[in-house]
């Protein structure tokens, strides 16, 4: 059963379609990398699932989920590390959920955001401002987040990025605990060497699917020649979409 | 001495004293907007809005006089009018917010400067661009305490989301539809801040006391609770200043006030244990590794 299904989508920005007209499924339980070139539509994909950006055509369908069961780990670029809050207030904020906008944090949920920040090795850094943390170590703070979120699905966008391998290989510890308790995990990756160890699927896309399918058959050097032919002719040569409805 | 100095002006006049409240009451509504704004990277929205706002209050201003519901309304209708339509033409066109923004607060200024130019005097025009501190009545005075509880208590309510739509506005638009609401209510208190505030200090003069506290406070404190105190702090130290400056050298009330917040604000970037200039030139003591 698929826990999401992509029909006839289409997602972009003013008419520049980043994802076009995506029809596949991604299984429930399945823990997927989306692989492709740089602008291929990746990151936009997510935003998609999330809700954050609203489809110019086509549909996500999300089987028995609602908004509230995505976990959703951002590029860490699009959080101003700047701004003043200490890591235990960021992965609190992974309680959302429970106490929302206007909700305080009892006892027995600090004690969860405190297991959630040893869980990923960062005891002794609750109070430090989050500007002060590695690349590492914020990663670590926003799977901890992610740990509170509890989420059925997933989502991560090129969660190991720019971190050591020793960071990377506890991270991704976490995803495989996620994927043996059943949640569908799906991320954005770089890395072809991480995707055929780890990630049993993987959805190649190039603005428009590419392939998808077992990591082993589909992460071929034919597919991402292919993939990065797709990308480079659209960017040298953008049409007028056949099947747009206007 | 210090009685003559500080405490006399207060005890002695009647209009010290509401001065003095109504800068009490902008300062603590206006200076939590004012760390947002700072945070946001929106400092300079604070300015165009403040700009922005003119015509309205001019426009009130001209048909009832120093009528305090007129220009209020003139105000909040104009400032609104440039914070929605530059929000709907950067959304639905290629044009970025602070373009369109700086584009309808211009046209804003202009109809403004315009108005009171052609209709008023010269008096009209400096009473509308620096306020009027010194002539604050009872009704100018619940209308800014009534502003400034307003505004702490949505902020207080709104509070973590609008730390979310900073820091991470991705993960609040993952997790929750208060994002775009967020954003607008934020604005409307900007305007409705700068409002109160150009009762006191004029329309040129409102967004001081909103932005400087906020940037001296960013010297001080490293957590969003602390700034926001430390700024209210500095905004009340520069009110008092103001006044008392204002008082005792016989200088315009609302550019004293802003004024000895920019003081405290280069003092701030000098001396400011949170990475003031001459703290970061000092050696400090590390932990050993």
């Amino acid at each position: 059963m698929g826990a999401l299904a992509f029909k006839d989508l289409t997602l972009g920005y003013d008419s520049l379609p980043a994802v076009h007209h995506l029809d596949t499924e991604i299984e429930a339980g399945s823990l997927t990398a989306i692989v492709g070139p740089n602008g291929a539509g990746k990151s936009t994909l997510l935003k998609g699932i999330t809700g954050a950006l609203s489809p110019s055509e086509g549909r996500v369908t999300l089987a028995g989920l609602t908004r509230n069961d995505i976990g959703y780990l951002p590029q860490q670029a699009d959080i101003d590390r700047s701004f003043p809050m200490s890591v235990i207030d960021l992965v609190a904020m992974g309680l959302w959920r429970e106490i929302g906008a206007f909700g305080w944090l009892g006892r027995a949920q600090r004690d969860r955001v405190r297991a959630a920040i040893a869980a990923v090795g960062l005891t002794g850094f609750e109070r430090r401002p989050i500007g002060s943390l590695s690349g590492g170590q914020m990663q670590r703070a926003l799977f901890a987040r992610l740990l509170l979120q509890d989420s059925q699905l997933v989502l991560l966008d090129e969660p190991f990025t720019a971190i050591d391998m020793r960071t990377m290989s506890d991270l991704l510890g976490v995803v495989r605990a996620w994927h043996d308790e059943g949640r569908t995990v799906i991320a954005v990756l770089h890395d072809h060497e991480i995707v055929h160890a780890h990630f049993p699927q993987t959805l190649i896309l190039a603005r428009e699917l590419v392939a998808h399918g077992p990591t082993a058959q589909v992460l071929t050097s034919e597919n991402n020649a292919r993939a990065r032919a797709m990308c480079e002719a659209c960017a040298s040569m953008p049409h007028i979409c056949g099947k747009s409805a206007a | 001495m210090i009685w003559d100095t500080i405490f006399a002006p207060f005890a002695e006049f009647a209009f010290m004293r509401r001065a003095l409240l109504g800068c009490l009451a902008i300062a603590v509504g206006s200076t939590p907007v004012g760390v947002f704004l700072m945070l946001r990277r929106m400092s300079l929205t604070g300015d165009a809005m403040a700009h922005a706002i003119l015509p309205g209050a001019a426009v009130g201003f001209l048909i009832s006089g120093l009528s305090l519901g007129a220009m209020t309304i003139g105000g909040l209708v104009a400032g609104m009018i440039v914070a929605l339509g530059s929000g709907l033409v950067s959304r639905m066109t290629a044009l970025r917010e602070d373009a369109s923004l700086a584009a309808f607060y211009l046209i804003s200024l202009a109809v403004g400067v315009l108005i009171v130019s052609t209709r008023g005097s010269n008096v009209d025009l400096m009473h509308v661009l620096f306020g009027t501190v010194l002539a604050l009545d009872n009704a100018a005075l619940v209308l800014l305490c009534s502003i400034a509880s307003l505004s702490v208590l949505t902020i207080a309510l709104l509070f973590r989301p609008l730390v979310l739509e900073c820091a991470d506005p991705q993960f609040l638009r993952s997790v929750s539809g208060l994002s775009a609401i967020t954003h607008f209510v934020f604005l409307s208190l900007v305007v409705v801040n700068l409002v109160a505030g150009f009762h006191a200090l004029g329309t040129l003069m409102a967004v001081g006391i909103m932005i400087l506290p906020a940037a001296a406070a960013r010297f001080w404190a490293a957590a969003i609770g602390s700034l926001i105190l430390v700024a209210a702090l500095i905004a009340i130290i520069a009110s008092v200043s103001g006044l008392l400056l204002s008082y005792h050298y016989s200088l315009p009330s609302g550019p004293a006030i802003i004024l000895a917040a920019g003081i405290i604000y280069l003092l701030s970037v000098f001396f400011g244990s949170v990475g003031g200039i001459v703290t970061q030139a000092l050696p400090r003591r590390h932990i050993e590794t």
